[in-house]
């Protein structure tokens, strides 16, 4: 299990316990937080689960590929550096202790 | 207590519809009632990821059972809806209960067109639609060596491309003259063709499947009108959908290739709504249009949960949709049916391109290959009704992005 830390777009904060493997946006639905949508299911089909990774988990993260740079160029919320689609982070033991803030639209 | 809003089908679009009652600001009870033994889960990933084993089926469940409690939607998995009294506002149910509702959204899906041919039920002739389908097909697929796939479509296609990658002797069989014939143009599917016979995978092309042939109950072989045998260990039938009209039709919903619904997801009574694959939406024109997509069940869900509330959330957007085969995503957006010109843009070599379809001189729909901006774009495009002239799109040095202005 990774610990990841999700903030919800009213700013609350959620722990969450994620299966290696698993994809942030999945961990998300699964436990009902606020702020992904994540509607194809993490196919990189709907740029519906865009998150913003804290600045010192960005760039320990694997680099984006095309088709989610893309995608992200098109999210409905602001588009920052640190913009993921959280579909596209699996969740590793390094990663524990992540925290990614969630946009106020998805849609 | 208060009846009440029933939900039949938890599927995606079921789930969406009552997820979206509670941001509409609706608090009374909701029960979905599912079929299959499972909370909703997303299907796409069944002839993709989860096939290829790269995801457990929790991974696939949308919601954990915490999460809907959280949301107080109740989920009975299970257990099927027989019957619809109108009259008594009643649901009956297969385990012999009667539930009353105070609103009735029918959100019951499709199930996959059986191939109506001798030998369609032998052993190890599968059709792909539920997760179950997807486990059984994985246990089949580890042992058998040829597989033949029935239908060039969407999810035929996307099933060769996981059983080519590992390893196995696919062949395809499609009856038309061209792969996915129905949604893309003659470039697309040619480029198609190539790709999965770069795989490997037999094409074969006017292939019109006459019989199976079994030894001892299990599959052996399949055969086409033109005499052709094609040996097989595991067959997949991808023939199209059927829309579940019955329960609606029963109840006597009007429904005409899926239960007829308005832009707004309601059929012809005021108390019951019906979104995602079961439902044919009427257009301001007339025309009927049946979408089979994540896209329709989201959006008409969103919809039929604002009609039960007494709001219009008209599903207006332009239908998009995706396919995975090997490392090439195709993405297309519009509706191409009557197009009467094609502009292709890009590099067909490189798989990064996009083919543009035009009626009349207007853009009416984008199919990308490996080239999402280019299909994002599109959305915004017909979604706002900016125009993009053939021309354009044909010359290299447009910059797409300048028809939004
Ligand atoms: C293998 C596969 C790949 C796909 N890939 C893509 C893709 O890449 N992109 C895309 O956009 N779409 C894709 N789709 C289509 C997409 O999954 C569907 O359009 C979507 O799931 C429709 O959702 P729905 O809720 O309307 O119907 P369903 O998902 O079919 O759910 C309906 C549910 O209702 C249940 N039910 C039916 N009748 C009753 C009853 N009387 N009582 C109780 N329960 C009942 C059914 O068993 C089912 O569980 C794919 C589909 C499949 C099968
Ligand atoms: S879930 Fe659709 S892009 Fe991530």
């Amino acid at each position: 299990m990774v610990m990841i830390t999700y903030i919800e777009p009213n700013g609350s904060e959620q722990q969450i316990d994620v299966p290696e493997g698993w994809s942030l946006m999945q961990a998300a639905l699964s436990n009902g937080v606020e702020g992904i949508e994540g509607e194809c299911g993490g196919s990189c089909a709907c740029a519906t689960c865009h998150c913003y990774v804290d600045d010192t988990w960005a760039e320990r993260l694997p680099a984006a590929a095309d088709n989610e740079l893309e995608m992200l160029d098109n999210v409905a919320a602001e588009r920052r550096p640190t913009s993921r689609l959280s579909c596209q982070i699996k969740a590793s033991a390094d990663l524990a202790g992540m925290v990614v803030r969630l946009p106020d639209v998805q849609s | 207590m208060n009846a009440p809003i029933v939900i039949v089908g938890a599927g995606q679009s079921g789930l969406q519809v009552a997820e979206s009652l509670r941001s509409e600001g609706y608090d009374g009870p909701i029960l979905l009632v599912g079929d299959e033994p499972c909370l909703p889960y997303h299907r796409p990933p069944l002839s993709k990821a989860y096939l290829a084993g790269e995801a457990d089926e929790a991974q696939l469940t949308i919601r954990a059972p915490a999460a809907l409690a959280k949301k107080q939607i109740e989920c009975v998995t299970g257990v099927s809806v027989v019957a619809i009294d109108r009259e008594a506002r009643a649901v009956h149910l297969s385990d012999g209960r009667t539930q009353a509702y105070a609103g009735l959204v029918l959100a019951t899906g499709s199930r996959a067109r059986p191939l109506p041919v001798p030998g369609a039920d032998l052993a190890g002739v599968f059709a792909l639609r539920t997760l179950d389908d997807t486990r059984r097909i994985a246990t089949a697929l580890e042992a058998a060596r040829t597989v033949v796939v029935i239908g060039g479509g969407f999810i035929g296609l996307e099933f060769a491309a996981v059983a080519a990658k590992q390893g196995k002797q696919v062949t395809v069989l499609e009856a038309a003259d061209r792969l996915m014939a129905r949604v893309v143009a003659p470039p697309v599917s040619d480029f198609y063709a190539r790709l999965h016979r770069d795989h490997g995978v037999a094409v074969e092309l006017g292939a019109q499947v006459a019989g199976l042939d079994g030894v001892a109950g299990r599959v052996s072989a399949v055969s086409t009108a033109d005499g052709r045998r094609f040996a097989a260990d595991l067959v997949i039938v991808g023939i199209g959908i059927v829309p579940n009209t019955e329960l609606a039709e029963a109840a006597g919903l009007t429904c005409e290739r899926g239960i007829v619904v308005d832009e707004c997801a309601r059929t012809t009574d005021t108390q019951i709504v019906a979104s995602g694959d079961c439902t044919a939406r009427r257009l301001p024109g007339g025309a009927l249009l049946r979408l089979e997509s994540v896209q329709n069940a989201v959006e008409q869900g969103k919809s039929a949960a604002a009609a039960l509330m007494g709001r219009e959330r008209p599903f207006a957007a332009a239908p998009w949709f995706w396919s995975d085969q090997y490392d090439v995503k195709l993405q297309m957006v519009g509706l191409s049916a009557g197009y009467d010109e094609v502009v292709i843009r890009g590099e067909v070599e490189a798989r990064r391109f996009s083919v543009f379809y035009f009626r009349a001189g207007a853009l009416i729909a984008i199919d990308a290959i490996n080239e999402a901006g280019v299909h994002m774009l599109g959305r915004k495009l017909l979604d706002k009704g900016h125009r993009l002239a053939p021309e354009q799109a044909r010359d290299p040095h447009f910059e797409l992005a300048s028809a939004l202005t």
